[in-house]
């Protein structure tokens, strides 16, 4: 078994203490292989047997002596493997471990009959997985999985492995050509071990599955290693909260629509009636009076009539954008809540309200000169 | 020939819907839509065709396949970013065409716009839409921008955002004030000649400032010129970047805000 880091082992731990109301520690031990599973465990026996700083608990773990496997999680992968192989399913829950004692040590006896019945008709030529191999890891749980020359072929061994053949061949070339030797197909008639696997198996006797194909990865050895550890800050942490939503189409793209055709509906119906000002050809010569700005910076000319012209239209308005720049960075209350951000909105509120008014004053109660006027008694002297 | 109108010959229902199935199934056809696209593959109301409209159209680079619920919620959002986006495309519209009758120099461009009303086909209407569109969309970011701070949408993560927006104010502002000019009369430029006074007064830079608004010491052709491009050229440039950023922020922040 790869070593698990502690911390990775603790966090893990932790996680299942939380979903399943447990304790930490006792989740902790029972992942290490040092209590039994929490179903047996008395909730009180805080089993604790290994201190949490023992990294080492975790390493010295013996092969195949791994975590409990959840039987939920046991079953569906039978059944999955089960219907690939085409095999009965309770006898391949059997095989990966339903019967939890240990199944590389015994042959499962459940599988046993229907292998032996099987293997006389099989034919040695077809590559076709035979069910009968398959029981055959009982014979010999202790065979070094290295053994490259003297395995069973690579079908056998794709069948065991749940590894596909043709990956598994291009696996032991590149192992050949790193060590250096010329590749020879595992099970073929250069070893004498797999030869006489296929003598035997030709034969059809009974002894096949007893001599046949040595296992070449015992059962209950993990196949896949630990290639690296993430650690949690170098990935982007996604915090997803299930949320309640809906589908873009058509629920947005037709709130959208009707918006836009609203919008431009009466874009024209305004533009048909109400033509944009075009008075005399520029003049440089006659300045009008008043003389005003785009609307939009009239508040600022309505600042010009109290401040001196550096206060009003620089500092100001420098201020003002500097100000709204940095909002976000100034307001560290983390509440979106009305209630919560008083003091924000009103200074905002305050602020809006003030430019509105400046801005309405400078467009309507200004005439000539820049005076005050009543826009009712004097006249509007304002253009769009 | 069983046609379906009993008397065999070929309708012209047939013909269309046949004439339709061999464009549906030629190559340019499925070259343009992609596997998955309701032209392609035809709509029914599924769960699984909704998100298929979106994931096969350009407007993915908008929109998610779903947004929160309160997120459509017109009382929310009131549509305001949305719709200043799309006054930008129509005003971005009506000015290239405003663009084919108009000249930047100084008689002729008074001119241009006067024959709008009188020498082109829908031109007083283009313009009415320019302007009136421009007017809103200057109101539009504004109440936009007011609707974030009230809803406090400026908080963790969005800050930065909150940024571009305010950058995307300033810059609608510009596009505005550079437009104004363009008629060339006499509210352009005494609008624009009271507006850039205030740039004068810019401490240490005042008049560089001013000289490199105007392109001159008073507003002239120069500043005529200078306008037209900054209007049609350069700011529309700079806010469709900072457009693509704000909006691309939108969604890696993780939607619009959560509701109050």
């Amino acid at each position: 078994m790869a070593e698990i880091p502690e911390s990775i082992l603790r966090r893990s731990a932790e996680a299942r203490a939380a979903k399943e109301g447990r304790d930490v520690e006792e989740v902790l031990a029972e992942m290490r292989g040092e209590a039994p599973p929490a179903a047996a465990a008395k909730p009180t026996a805080a089993v604790p047997g290994a201190p949490v700083g023992t990294p080492a608990a975790a390493s010295v773990l013996p092969p195949g002596d791994m975590p409990k496997i959840p039987e939920s999680l046991l079953r569906r992968t039978a059944e999955v493997r089960a219907k690939s192989e085409g095999r009965d399913f309770e006898e391949v829950l059997a095989e990966i471990g339903g019967g939890s004692a240990a199944p590389a040590v015994s042959p499962p006896a459940t599988e046993a009959p229907v292998p032996v019945a099987a293997v006389p008709q099989e034919p040695v030529e077809s590559p076709a997985p035979a069910p009968a191999p398959v029981t055959v890891p009982a014979a010999a749980p202790q065979a070094p999985a290295s053994a490259a020359g003297g395995g069973p072929d690579l079908a056998t061994l794709a069948e065991q492995t749940g590894v596909p053949a043709h990956l598994l061949e291009r696996s032991f070339k590149a192992r050949a050509q790193i060590e250096g030797k010329s590749y020879v197909p595992p099970g073929s008639d250069a070893s004498p071990a797999p030869a006489t696997a296929v003598a035997a198996a030709a034969g059809g006797a009974a002894a096949a599955p007893a001599a046949a194909p040595v296992a070449a990865i015992p059962e209950g050895v993990r196949t896949q290693r630990l290639l690296t550890v993430v650690k949690a800050g170098a990935i982007q942490q996604i915090k997803k909260e299930p949320t309640d939503k809906v589908n873009v189409w058509p629920h947005l793209v037709a709130i959208e629509f009707v918006a836009i055709m609203v919008v431009t509906a009466a874009l024209f119906v305004f533009s048909v009636f109400v033509d944009a000002p075009l008075l005399e050809f520029a003049n440089f010569n006659a300045q009008p009076n008043p003389s005003k700005a785009p609307w939009y910076f009239l508040g600022l000319q309505e600042l010009l009539a109290y401040f001196d012209p550096q206060v009003a239209g620089v500092v100001i308005p420098g201020f003002g954008l500097v100000g709204l720049v940095i909002v976000p960075y100034i307001d560290r209350n983390p509440s979106v809540r009305p209630s919560d951000r008083k003091l924000a909105i009103m200074i905002f509120t305050f602020f809006v309200i003030a430019a509105a008014i400046l801005t309405i004053f400078g467009s309507f109660f200004r005439g000539p000169g820049f005076n005050f006027v009543f826009p009712w008694v004097d006249g509007i002297f304002f253009d769009f | 020939m069983a046609n379906g109108n009993g008397n065999g010959r070929v309708g012209l229902r047939e013909r269309l819907s046949e004439a339709g199935e061999h464009i549906r199934s030629s190559e340019a056809w499925s070259s343009i839509f992609r596997p998955g696209s309701p032209f392609r593959a035809g709509y029914s109301d599924t769960p699984r065709n909704r998100s298929y409209v979106i994931m096969n159209n350009v407007l993915y680079h908008l929109h998610p396949v779903k947004v929160k619920r309160h997120a459509v919620r017109l009382s929310y959002t009131l549509c305001l970013g949305g719709l200043s986006f799309f006054l930008f495309i129509l005003l971005t519209i009506t000015g290239i065409f405003l663009m084919f009758y108009y000249r930047p120099t100084s008689p002729a461009a008074f001119n241009d716009i006067a024959s709008l009303s009188t020498q082109v086909a829908f031109g007083q209407l283009t313009r009415n839409l320019h302007r009136w569109g421009a007017h809103l969309m200057v109101l539009t970011v504004f109440l936009h921008m007011a609707r974030i701070f009230y809803h406090g949408a400026y908080k963790p993560p969005r800050e930065f955002n909150w940024v571009v927006g305010i950058i995307l104010l300033f810059l609608t502002l510009m596009l505005s004030f550079t437009g104004y000019l363009l008629p060339w009369d006499q509210l352009a430029i005494w609008a624009v000649t009271v507006g850039t006074n205030m740039a004068a007064y810019t401490p240490v830079f005042g008049d560089q400032v001013t000289f490199a608004l105007l392109g001159d010491i008073q507003v002239t052709a120069n500043t005529l010129l200078r306008w037209y491009v900054l209007h049609v050229l350069f700011f529309p440039f700079i806010i469709v970047v900072f457009m693509a950023i704000h909006f691309w922020r939108v969604r890696k922040d993780g939607g619009i805000s959560g509701p109050l």
